[in-house]
């Protein structure tokens, strides 16, 4: 039932991704030539109100529907990991021009290619799996 | 009395940037508060996890009990982009800028004529089953984000969108390799695998 509630989050975070057009390629291609303000906006202003909502939700102590307090795992940080994994990770949404959420987004949408691009996302997964103990951490 | 058909007219549009931003955050209010952490990627690692990768690989040892939701929220992904394809398509293609249109034109790349499905979401043209180059980018660029997802712990969604909403270090370095990367392939790497 739970899972129900999730579902649903999903079909709206799928519509909002469509209409925002940030499942577009096209719209990635763009943002990485700086010849729009479009990816910038959304993703200012996803992080802005967002804050502000994370913020307002520890300051006020609100409870989730799990009886818990807004918490956040804080990671270890590591200059050479996040750098070498976030380019990684650029090179491929610069490449297929969507990242995890547009992926499953697209595929709802018609393209159908995108079975090909998360059967890569999910090798990559398991490769990471395979080869995590030699890559610096 | 609301007109309802103009009323589906009017959502059916691209909506504007601060739109779109208001309601990512509002689906990252929504899973926080539902006591979840906003992450899609993840998805992958449940995936592996569920076909059997955590009887060879520790890493994959999950508990698929507190992941589920993820998958259900992917699904709903799936098909809310289904619903809006629908019954919500915008009335002509994104409106990329005409520079873009301009450069991607010199690359051979025609727009919006490079979507089969003319909503200038994806060049088909580029990505597609019927050609080895386009089987070979799309799964080797899928691969690339799944891989680097796991090694840095999160992707768009995790780091760009969640981790920087808690003010995280870790997250805001992530965003700048997203950047470095994808400046790499954009500015460098695509083009040369366009003229190969």
């Amino acid at each position: 039932m739970k899972n129900t509630s999730f579902f649903i989050v999903g079909i709206f975070f799928g519509i909002v991704m469509t209409k925002s057009e940030a499942i577009s390629w096209f719209r990635i291609h763009e943002m990485f030539r700086f010849e729009s303000f479009h990816m910038y906006g959304i993703i200012g202003t996803a992080v802005i109100l967002g804050a502000a909502a994370m913020w307002a939700m520890k300051k006020f102590k609100i409870k989730t529907l799990a009886g818990t307090l807004v918490t956040y795992n804080p990671m270890k940080l590591s200059l050479k990991r996040h750098l070498l994994a976030g380019s990684i990770f650029g090179l491929g949404w610069a490449l297929v021009g969507c990242c995890p959420g547009p992926m499953y987004v697209l595929l709802g949408n018609g393209y159908v290619i995108m079975i090909l691009v998360l059967l890569g996302a999910i090798l990559g997964t398991y490769t990471y799996g395979l080869v995590m103990d030699k890559l610096p951490h | 009395m609301v007109n309802t058909s103009s009323f589906w007219d009017f959502v059916s549009q691209p909506w504007h940037w601060a739109v779109s931003g208001a309601a990512i955050a509002l689906t990252l209010a929504l899973l926080t508060w539902m006591g979840r952490s906003f992450g899609v990627s993840t998805t992958f690692k449940g995936i592996c996890t569920m076909a059997g990768a955590g009887k060879r690989i520790p890493f994959f040892n999950m508990n698929m009990k507190d992941e589920y939701w993820r998958l259900a929220f992917a699904l709903g992904g799936i098909l809310g982009g289904f619903i809006t394809a629908q019954f919500l398509q915008s009335p002509e293609p994104v409106a990329i800028s005409s520079s873009t249109i301009e450069y991607l034109g010199t690359l051979g790349i025609a727009y919006p004529e490079s979507d089969a499905l003319n909503r200038g979401f994806v060049p088909t043209e580029i990505f597609n089953f019927t050609s080895l180059k386009g089987i070979v980018l799309a799964l080797a660029g899928g691969f690339l984000v799944g891989f680097g997802a796991r090694y840095g712990d999160g992707c768009t969604s995790g780091h760009a969108i969640s981790g920087l909403a808690h003010l995280q270090l870790p997250s805001l370095i992530t965003v700048i390799g997203f950047f470095i990367g994808g400046l790499l392939m954009t500015h460098l790497l695509f083009p040369m695998l366009m003229g190969m």
